[in-house]
């Protein structure tokens, strides 16, 4: 199985503050105009298209749900470290790291988004490809920020403040879906 | 010479190959036949209570009923397939059987005395092997079994289980608990380790309904809804996790068609994807179980347009599912000959007779 290929447009998008993500919560956001459900899975950032591969149900309502192994009947074991993401229409799963569908593997892959966390310097460093959205404003799209012109430099300087940006954000990078 | 199935053809015509016919009956011509190989304290008990032989037996195949024997095959004393000449000249003469799986249904099962129903099946199974599979190289058997006491059944496959001459044990459908329950562990346990393949069969306890939702008022209904039980004890299998606990399990179903296998397996499949993590033991797809562990004889066929037929042979996914059989007594009234018809080449050698050759180990 070859994971798509993606080619990445610049779109890297600052949907949260981190704490506005805790543990087991989730946000879902429109970027590049796709809707995308960031989870936070034991401290760990994941981005799935809020659209399951199999029949476009709302894949990031669903449950988050721990594997169930066995070694036969009688034997159920709950191994938590293996997170699957489960669509609510259907109840098929995939996996949280990968997109991986296990009850027809060569047919079904969910879409997955990179996802970091970066510090709210690193943030304000990327300005202005990141800093119009970044507090709060989970919908904010950078894609579309002005460009720095040729103008030229004036004789007056204003007072300026340094910002010191303390928090962390939560940065999903989208890309232009393949076309087959 | 032709039978009623060969009616308008002869065997040779008809399939040129060899015959194993998977499905043919031995019926037990009266209680008096068994009692050379009881214990005497039964046959006294027996006697002295004026017990005349197992009430289910009536109930799964009315004695007039046209199901329970095609007329030319109803025998002057006793009930059809209670000899063995009978059967040689009905079937495996003119078909030319080169194998044949004989298949004893008493209704033990409707017997709820525990100590009786096993000394029962004993006879009937010692009754089998001495006039019937000792009498025709052409034979092998299935053993009876006490099918509500799973251990009783259990101790009943270790006692006569190897005789060379059984490859199946029977058990009847309709039961009061589902067969993938664990307190059907020792017998699965048993056949395997005895090396005997499941022989679901029609019928089964009085108190096992023939419908999934109860006993129906007519027999018309209890004969066409009696398949359901079938699937309901497929399905049980599957999702208990027999098959994993079991892996060598072999299991044949009879009696009970197979057109209905492919839709229904859709949808097992389906409800599987979404559910598999209840029965995680189930690792692959319920369908490619069915192909794995279960066979199917053909009789009855439930045909209908040959190109719907051909259509569903292709839905069963597998060449190696079916198998040939008559059925003796029975009256089916299937075609045979268009049934080959359909057939795809590559898989008429398998219904006729490779596959049950295969699966019975012949």
């Amino acid at each position: 199985m070859t994971a798509p290929t993606e080619r990445p447009r610049g779109g890297k998008h600052v949907v949260a503050r981190t704490d506005e993500i805790p543990p087991g919560s989730r946000r879902i956001v429109e970027l590049d105009g796709r809707q995308i459900g960031i989870f936070n899975i034991d401290g760990e950032y994941v981005a799935f298209l809020h659209r399951c591969p199999h029949m476009s149900g709302p894949l990031c309502e669903g449950a988050v749900i721990g594997l169930v192994e066995s070694s036969g009947p009688g034997d159920v074991r709950l191994d938590e470290s293996r997170k699957f993401l489960t669509c609510p229409l259907h109840g098929w799963e995939f996996d949280v790291h990968t997109g991986q569908s296990y009850f027809d593997p060569k047919r079904v892959k969910a879409k997955r988004f990179p996802v970091e966390v970066r510090s709210g310097a690193d943030v304000a460093a990327d300005a202005p490809a990141a800093a119009p959205g970044a507090p709060g404003t989970p919908e904010a799209d950078t894609g579309a920020a002005p460009e720095a012109d040729g103008r030229v430099p004036g004789p007056y300087t204003a007072e300026t403040f340094e910002v010191v940006v303390e928090q962390d954000y939560v940065v999903v990078s989208t890309g232009r879906p393949r076309r087959k | 010479m032709t039978t009623a199935l060969l009616e308008n053809t002869t065997r040779t015509a008809l399939w040129s190959g060899s015959v194993i016919d998977a499905d043919v009956h031995a019926n037990v011509p009266s209680l008096e036949t068994l009692q050379k190989y009881q214990e005497r304290v039964w046959v006294q008990w027996a006697q002295e209570r004026g017990w005349a032989g197992p009430s289910g037996l009536k109930i799964a195949y009315p004695p007039n009923a046209p199901t329970t024997s095609r007329d030319e095959w109803r025998l002057d004393d006793g009930p059809p397939a209670s000899d063995l000449g009978a059967l040689q000249r009905h079937i495996l003469d003119p078909w030319q059987v080169e194998k044949a799986v004989l298949n004893c249904y008493y209704a033990i099962d409707s017997l709820r005395h525990p100590d009786w129903a096993a000394a029962l099946a004993r006879s009937v199974n010692d009754w089998l092997v001495a006039e019937w599979l000792d009498r025709d190289p052409r034979l092998v058997g299935s053993l009876v079994v006490p099918a509500r006491d799973p251990q009783a059944a259990a101790d009943e496959i270790d006692r006569i289980g190897g005789h060379p001459g059984f490859k199946q044990v029977m058990l009847p459908v309709r039961s009061e608990t589902l067969y993938g329950q664990r307190i059907w562990w020792p017998f699965f346990d048993a056949a395997v380790r005895n090396d005997l393949v499941v022989g679901m069969h029609w019928g089964g306890t009085p108190d096992g309904s023939p419908s999934t939702s109860g006993f129906p008022s007519w027999y018309v209904e209890e004969y066409a809804a009696e398949t359901q039980v079938y699937a309901a004890q497929v399905i049980s299998m599957i999702a208990e996790g027999v098959l994993r606990k079991f892996p060598e399990l072999r299991i044949s179903m009879l009696d009970c068609g197979f057109t209905w296998i492919p839709t229904w397996g859709w949808r097992m499949n389906k409800e599987w994807k979404g559910l598999r993590r209840e029965i995680p033991w189930v690792d692959r797809p319920p369908m490619d179980l069915v192909r794995e562990h279960f066979r199917f004889s053909v009789a009855p066929i439930d045909s209908g347009p040959p190109e719907h037929m051909a259509k569903i042979v292709e839905w069963l996914g597998t060449d190696d599912l079916l198998m040939f059989g008559t059925d003796y007594p029975h009256r089916h009234d299937d075609d045979i000959a268009e049934f080959l018809q359909v057939l795809p080449e590559t898989m008429r050698a398998n219904v006729m007779s490779e596959t049950a050759r295969r699966w019975y180990r012949l």
